[in-house]
């Protein structure tokens, strides 16, 4: 099975439970689609074996072929190309590498070439297979990372797979979601995390996939993600108390499901709920 | 307009706790909301109801006609998105569709048409003390930098000539977003949280801060959850030359206030006294420099 875990808004826990739900699966994949901040790499430190770079492709122009009709510069819905002094700027960091001005160019100027994004790496933690997609600071885009990340590989085959989503709910929150079989949404109990939980739920919901919640970091006072869920018939598969203790863990780069009995239970417990979810 | 902005690279570590509390505390006639994916701002720093809304249209979007479609396949072919989806009759998967128009350019029956698509929408808080723009992404949608720099935008257009500063929210992650919000701010704060993934990610905007020409300033959230990486963190900031401005402890009083529709300097408490020292060093440094 494949499961994702999301959450909408930053910081509640996605990373904790992918990655303890990976462990605790034990013969996983464990794929962290949060390539701007991938963390999942620092809990299972895997030994790296293999790093691959992400290339996109971006224009180049031959000056000698180039007769200054800006075509192309009319064409890019993206504002990427320009036609100053006589020669062509291409700022590729806002190139969508569409290739339209290489199609559309009636001299022939425009090539292309490839540009690093990022990479992505594999490893293994034990019988954890770890892959982190990691994206080049100053790029805009991580979607051509983790379209590369998600591609069916040798490695993968039979395995239970658990993709650690980027927060949100945009476009690469989408890609990273599109073949799983179950969502698992993560919320704190605040406002924010009401908030944020709604918008996943509209994004899970939209896309047809069977989901459940999570609720992290759960005190004795208000709990408005709870109360979303039963407004919005939403599963709870379970409620993590907010723990001190866990929080240094977490802190340190501990699996805590490693660490302690109560979170390797817990963990197993509601990997067992999520294969039911999957099932129905 | 000085304009501050509040980033953190790894997301829950508190910018919008810390943002709703500087706006409270210096009475910020203009503010907003850049984390369009997730928007939380206004949930605790808008005093009245009433906001003007208005649809935030991104790039137009591909379209097929299928009366005019001779299923050649050079749309599909041609799409680096995926988004033509193949068949009888080729369809276009909006969702996946970026709105480069080369389907267009390439069929041969210009059976392809590019349609005005509403992205999300965006909203102007406005009283007689204040602006607040903000915005939420449709769920699912790309063009968040476009919106990025249309909230900061609006912001700009609606506030009072004579405003002397503006506090803008950041949103989690160092890509497009980010990068929209950090263009011509005059300060950044960040906001980060000792673990090993708040300081993995801290490095990262940090780097990516320092491609702008931005001043910046740092402080650490719920810094006794881990005292040592805290002080890791504070030795960074040190050898990167970035101005070290305060740590805020656990407090569940934030918690408590936000779920109270408020920032956390309304209540007294450990997080709120803090929050208050760092808002002085902040705003002196903020409004001071030339």
């Amino acid at each position: 099975m494949k499961v994702a875990v999301l959450s909408g808004k930053g910081g509640t826990g996605k990373t904790f439970v992918a990655v303890n739900l990976a462990y605790a699966n034990k013969n996983s994949v464990y794929i962290d689609c949060d390539v701007e901040e991938p963390n999942g790499h620092l809990f299972f430190k895997p030994v790296i074996m293999q790093k691959t770079d992400v290339n996109v492709q971006i224009p180049v122009c031959d000056e000698y072929l180039c007769n200054g009709c800006r075509k192309c510069v009319l064409f890019c819905e993206f504002h990427a190309l320009a036609y100053i002094g006589s020669k062509l700027m291409v700022f590729d960091k806002i190139c969508h590498s569409c290739g339209g001005c290489e199609i559309i160019c009636p001299q022939k100027a425009i090539s292309e070439k490839n540009k690093t994004i990022g990479h992505y790496e594999y490893g293994y933690s034990g019988s954890i297979m770890v892959k982190t997609g990691i994206l080049n600071t100053g790029e805009t885009s991580g979607i051509p990372i983790i379209k590369q990340l998600l591609k069916d590989d040798p490695y993968n085959t039979g395995k239970d797979i658990f993709i650690d989503c980027p927060p949100g709910s945009s476009c690469s929150v989408i890609e990273s979601i599109k073949d799983a079989d179950y969502c698992v949404l993560v919320a704190e109990p605040s406002i924010f995390g009401a908030h944020n939980l709604q918008m996943v739920h509209e994004l899970v919901k939209l896309y047809n996939k069977p989901y459940g919640a999570v609720l992290n970091k759960c005190t004795d006072g208000k709990n408005p993600s709870a109360d979303y869920c039963q407004e919005a018939s939403i599963p709870i598969l379970e409620s993590i108390a907010f723990d001190r203790e866990l929080g240094l863990l977490n802190s340190e780069g501990k699996i805590a499901a490693q660490e302690s009995e109560h979170y390797s239970k817990l963990f197993i417990s509601l990997l067992e709920k999520i294969r039911l979810g999957v099932e129905k | 307009m000085k304009q501050l902005l509040i980033l953190s690279g790894k997301g829950g570590t508190g910018k919008t706790t810390v943002a709703s509390a500087f706006i409270a505390l210096s009475k910020a006639e203009a503010y907003a909301d850049c984390d369009v994916d997730a928007p939380n701002l206004h949930l605790v720093s808008h005093n009245d109801e009433t906001y003007s809304l208005k649809g935030f249209y991104g790039l137009k979007k591909a379209n097929i006609d299928p009366d005019k479609c001779i299923s050649c396949g050079l749309c599909y072919t041609h799409c680096r998105f995926g988004a033509v989806i193949e068949g009888e009759k080729y369809i276009i998967d909006t969702n996946s569709c970026e709105g480069c128009a080369v389907c267009r350019l390439v069929c041969p029956v210009n059976a392809v048409t590019m349609k005005p698509n509403v992205v999300g929408d965006l909203m102007l808080y406005r009283n007689e003390k204040r602006v607040f723009s903000t915005a939420k992404l449709h769920p699912g949608n790309g063009n968040s930098g476009l919106l990025v720099s249309e909230v900061k935008k609006q912001m700009k257009d609606n506030a009072k000539k004579d405003t002397a500063f503006a506090v803008i929210d950041g949103s989690p992650g160092i890509g497009c977003p980010v990068i929209a919000s950090l263009n011509a701010v005059d300060m950044v704060l960040i906001v980060a949280e000792p673990s090993l993934s708040g300081f993995s990610d801290m490095e990262r905007i940090i780097k990516t801060a320092r491609s702008f020409e931005t001043d910046i300033m740092l402080c650490v959230n719920k810094y006794d959850i881990n005292t040592g990486i805290t002080e890791q963190i504070k030795q960074l900031c040190e050898k990167e030359d970035i101005l070290f401005a305060g740590c805020i402890p656990y407090d569940s009083s934030a918690i408590y206030a936000i779920n109270e529709n408020k920032p956390v300097t309304d209540y007294d408490g450990k997080a709120s006294d803090a929050i208050k020292q760092i808002y002085v060093k902040v705003f002196e440094r903020l409004l001071d420099k030339v």
